[in-house]
């Protein structure tokens, strides 16, 4: 390790100074990071929030010196230990990297180079700075593994990553991250690709190093709960630079500047009842990296905005430790809570007369390729007999973690797929094995919307030939000036101006993309859509403008949704029943609101509480279930209650015998020998 | 592994069968009549030596018969005999096929020396001048027309300035070595002949380089593209973080993902250069299969033509069998426990 002059105790680990990152690109500089400055103590815990061109990763990488090209550091000094990591040369930020800065990436699925071992990948990690032998760094490599959760870590480090799940990968990143004792571990969002259980478990993990190691951490993410989770300071990075830095407990209850404001509201609570299904959004997008604003950058979307914000605010303190980038707040006051629109009278949720989907007890297997010329086929049960009824008007959540069998299932009821047993009636038409031509006429009335908008929307054709397709291959125009108008009263509806219809996909951003998505899907009339993941590839400001579309078309056009997500609060929000799926099975359907006030499955009770809620206050109360584990294959099930492997409560009895979805008081019904136990 | 290795083996099996089988279809359904060729206009013109001629030959069977006539033949190792020399077809290709795998080999080696490094450092090194020299270079490689660049090269090197010697494998006045390998370069090093030696390799040097040319530009271009996007992945910005050097990160991160296409390509282009170096055999008056392949053509010899044929096809076959293997030895993906 090469000597350094390590400064006194009390001074800062890392000072950030005036740090502009910029994007040399041929239409000039892309000013990505514009002037951000913060410290950071030993040990200390700092996130850093924003939405995606906030400049939050850039500035994570300008660090790390990780930049990509044309990204170049023009200005400013990022000191750490003595020394400017900015202007240090090629050899001495290596010995920095990995050594005494520690980088842990988003997508644990790309971050292992996928024909190397884990061992030599962990290994060289350490060798490279001299610091241990190959033998010394190898028994190293599986002690980290072993503290990190990962089981059998002797057998792990000979595994290659694709034997991995994503949650392994992310604790083999962050072994690798911890194996040279760093003085400063960055995470760039590191659990935005995993299963909200998953997540907490390695939310929970990185508090534990944090804590052992003394190691301090800057945590990157969108999501405010994962930050108040973990982290003791928060800066909010608008446009460029921070806006807003404080305690999560200051910050998150009482938000001085309006954009942490906004982002607050804008997503749903889990913790939180609502009478209104509309959030509060703030108009607009941000500006033009190439060109910020004079003045205040948040000025043009402010709700708040006065004559001085023409002039550009600097960071000031607002109260002891936290400091804003506000003119409105600058003598202390708060920010009002938002006035809500909820005149509006609350969705006729009447006595629903009749289900428009009944699914009962289908399944879907898919047969997997065999081992051998003459083994059997193993079946993947992605759907094991689901049984559930959409009622006309009504909005269904399914949740579940990624290989549930949620978007099978819904591709089951679009009949994209062809269920392997059970039945599908759809208002009253059987079409559980209807052939493509007896289903034509249906799927006028059932459209989907998928959770990617730039892979669903094909990029060679306008947005006005991808709204006018399904009009014309059902035959609903007739003629190209019908069409024409229909697709500017479609873009209408979904809030974008009708000149958009001569542009082609890549002109617009993921929100919009999203939008002409739901056009595309509301083109030919549908009463009712499935949604599968709509919003999880969005920022929290364009979620929340989607869903208030959604609830909005839903109330015009009197829709049906099924709706798929990860995300419970926002479930939570919009849908009036839930249902639970766990390994292809139901464990648990009820009412919104009922569900999150009185789950009875165990494990709709530890989905809850791995999901975390943007306000350390409440996170301290609430009561935390851990899950076990990961969940095991679909190919070979646990037997019994599937869920018993991972079950706090389980008895001998669960493996034994599968318990019944059973009918509970309140029409609630759950699928667990001992519901409500915890 | 042994499963994996086993099943493509069987697929090889299977697909050089039927590689001889369209071999023997084609050969006996295209027009032009080797009878014909062979008796000339007088003697074809008497219907008894056209019968005669044609039950010696076997050209009077059914033709499932001679198909399985030829398959049983080529199962001991039994190609016929040629129609034009008389003399068993294997002893023909034996004679010719070392000028061509030498030629091939070296080509091959060339194009893997110049293109992989040239192709590697041009990714790394992105917009540089020695990215500009490789795409310049393999645009000019993959262009340029075989027959074009060999005279060009044999004009100017050989006739101008006259630093190679000319077409040939060796200077008429060298003795050929003994007869080992076939192979010159290794026959004459085997033997001590190391004048023989230099006169062989200053011989392979202009048609190597034609025949690599067009190899050579398809190397480097693929290895640029598989470069660039080993480099532009995830892992390799992680390697990065770790804090590795450069080197390392290039060539122990990037490279090995980079080899699949790599992989691929070469093995088929190898395949190629042993099939296809008629032009260039025939404007340096190599003595390998391309020129035996287009006597053979000429003259209508079907037991050469499909010996020959079924050769290539067989090289294919093999080729591509390797470099399957060398899948799973370079991504572990490939065989799934």
């Amino acid at each position: 390790m090469p000597a350094t002059v390590d400064a006194p105790a009390d001074a800062p680990l890392l000072q950030v100074r005036d740090l502009r990152t910029w994007f040399l690109t041929d239409a000039g500089p892309v000013r990505a990071v514009d002037g951000v400055s913060f410290d950071l103590h030993r040990g200390e815990t700092l996130g850093i929030v924003g939405e995606s061109g906030s400049g939050k990763s850039v500035c994570a990488k300008s660090i790390m010196r990780l930049l990509d090209e044309p990204a170049r550091i023009v200005e400013g000094t990022i000191l750490f230990r003595g020394r400017d990591l900015a202007h240090l040369d090629e050899e001495g930020i290596r010995a920095v990297r990995g050594r005494e800065i520690a980088m842990v990436f988003q997508d644990p699925m790309t971050s292992l180079n996928p024909v190397l071992r884990i061992a030599r990948q962990l290994v060289e990690a350490m060798t490279a700075h001299g610091r241990f032998t190959v033998a010394a760094a190898r028994t190293r490599a599986i002690d980290l593994l072993r503290r990190m959760g990962v089981s059998a870590p002797e057998r792990a480090v000979q595994s290659y990553p694709h034997q991995f799940s994503g949650g392994m990968r992310q604790r083999v990143m962050l072994a690798m991250g911890f194996s040279n004792e760093p003085s400063l571990l960055i995470a760039d969002e590191p659990t935005t690709a995993l299963d909200v259980t998953i997540q907490a478990q390695i939310l929970d993990l990185l508090r534990e190093l944090n804590a052992d190691y003394g190691t301090a951490v800057i945590l990157i993410s969108h999501d405010l709960g994962v930050i108040a989770n973990v982290c003791a300071r928060v800066l909010v990075m608008y446009a460029g630079e921070v806006v807003e830095e404080g305690a999560p407990e200051d910050l998150l209850t009482d938000p001085r500047h309006p954009y942490t404001w906004a982002l607050l509201h804008a997503a749903p609570r889990l913790d939180a009842e609502t009478e209104d299904r509309r959030l509060v959004t703030i108009e607009g997008q941000p500006p033009d990296p190439r060109a910020w604003p004079e003045g205040c950058r948040f000025r043009a979307r402010c709700p708040f905005a006065v004559g001085k914000c023409a002039e550009h605010p600097a960071l000031l303190p607002v109260g002891p430790g936290r400091a804003t980038r506000c003119w409105v707040t600058q003598d202390g006051g708060p920010l009002h809570p938002p006035g809500r629109v909820s005149a509006q009278a609350a969705p006729a949720t009447t006595a629903h007369p009749a289900p428009l989907l009944q699914v009962e007890d289908v399944q879907k297997h898919f047969a997997l390729p065999s081992d051998g010329l003459f083994a059997p086929h193993r079946l993947l049960r992605a759907v094991d007999g689901v049984s559930l009824q959409v009622m006309r008007g009504e909005t269904v959540g399914l949740v579940g973690e990624s290989g549930c069998g949620k978007s099978t299932l819904a591709r089951l009821v679009t009949r994209l797929y062809e269920p392997t047993g059970g039945r599908i009636v759809f208002d009253g038409h059987d079409i559980t094995h209807a052939s493509q031509a007896d289903i034509r006429p249906l799927r006028r009335r059932m459209q989907m919307i998928f959770q990617d908008p730039y892979a669903s929307l094909n990029p060679r054709m306008s947005v006005g030939e991808i709204l006018a397709g399904p009009l014309k291959l059902h035959g609903i125009v007739a003629g190209d000036a019908a069409a024409r108008t229909r697709v500017r009263e479609l873009l209408d509806l979904v809030g974008l101006p009708a000149r958009n219809a001569e542009r082609f996909p890549h002109e617009f951003s993921g929100g919009q993309r999203q939008r002409i998505s739901i056009a595309r899907a509301l083109a030919v009339g549908p009463d009712f859509v499935v949604a599968d993941e709509p919003i999880s590839a969005l920022d929290v400001n364009i979620q929340a403008q989607i869903i208030n579309l959604m609830v909005d078309l839903q109330e015009r056009l009197g829709l049906t949704y099924l709706f798929i997500a990860h995300d419970l609060a926002v479930v939570r929000h919009i849908c009036d029943r839930i249902v639970v799926l766990y390994l292809g099975k139901v464990m648990e359907v009820a009412r919104a609101a009922d569900l999150f006030a009185r789950p009875l499955h165990p494990y709709t009770r530890t989905l809850i509480s791995a999901a975390p809620v943007p306000d350390p206050r409440v996170e301290r109360t609430r009561r935390r279930v851990p899950m076990k584990g990961e969940p095991p294959s679909a190919i070979s099930p646990p037997s019994g209650c599937r869920f018993r492997t991972r079950c706090p409560v389980a008895e001998a009895h669960c493996a034994a015998e599968e318990p019944p979805l059973m009918a509970m008081a309140g029409g609630q019904m759950v699928a667990c020998h001992f519901p409500g136990r915890i | 592994m042994i499963r994996y290795v086993s099943s493509r083996l069987a697929m090889a099996a299977v697909m050089v069968v039927l590689a001889t089988l369209v071999i023997f279809l084609i050969s006996n359904t295209v027009p032009g009549d080797p009878v014909l060729t062979q008796l000339g206009d007088l003697a074809a013109s008497n219907p008894a030596t056209v019968a005669e001629f044609r039950h010696k030959w076997g050209l009077d069977l059914p033709l499932w018969d001679r198909y399985w006539i030829f398959l049983s033949g080529l199962a001991h190792g039994d190609f016929g005999v040629s129609i034009v020399s008389r003399r068993p077809v294997l002893e023909d290709i034996a004679d010719y096929a070392p000028a061509t795998v030498e030629l091939a080999s070296v080509a091959f080696l060339l194009s893997l020396v110049v293109g992989l490094p040239l192709g590697v450092m041009a990714a790394v090194k992105r917009d540089s001048w020695i990215d500009h020299v490789a795409r310049a270079l393999s645009l000019v490689g993959v262009s340029a027309p075989t027959f074009w660049l060999a005279f060009v090269m044999l004009a100017v090197f050989y006739g101008a300035l006259d630093v190679a010697p000319g077409p040939g494998r060796l200077d008429p006045v060298s003795f050929p070595p003994a007869r080992i390998t076939g192979l010159l370069l290794i026959d004459t090093a085997l033997q001590g002949d190391w004048d023989t030696f230099h006169d062989a390799l200053a011989h392979l040097v202009l048609p190597s380089i034609v025949l690599a040319g067009a190899t050579l530009g398809l190397i480097t271009r693929t290895t640029r593209a598989a470069m660039l996007e080993a480099l532009s992945q995830d892992y390799v910005r992680v390697a990065k973080a770790k804090g590795l050097r450069a080197r390392i990160v290039v060539m122990g991160h990037a490279l090995p993902n980079a080899m699949l296409p790599v992989v691929t390509l070469g093995g088929l282009a190898y395949a190629n250069l042993l099939a296809g170096a008629v032009m260039t055999e025939t404007v340096f008056s190599w003595p390998g299969l391309g020129r035996y392949t287009f006597q053979s053509a000429v003259s209508v010899d079907f037991p050469a033509i499909m010996a020959i044929t079924a050769i290539v096809a067989a090289i294919f076959v093999l080729v591509n069998f390797l470099v399957d293997l060398s899948y799973a030895l370079l991504d572990p993906r490939v065989v799934k426990k």
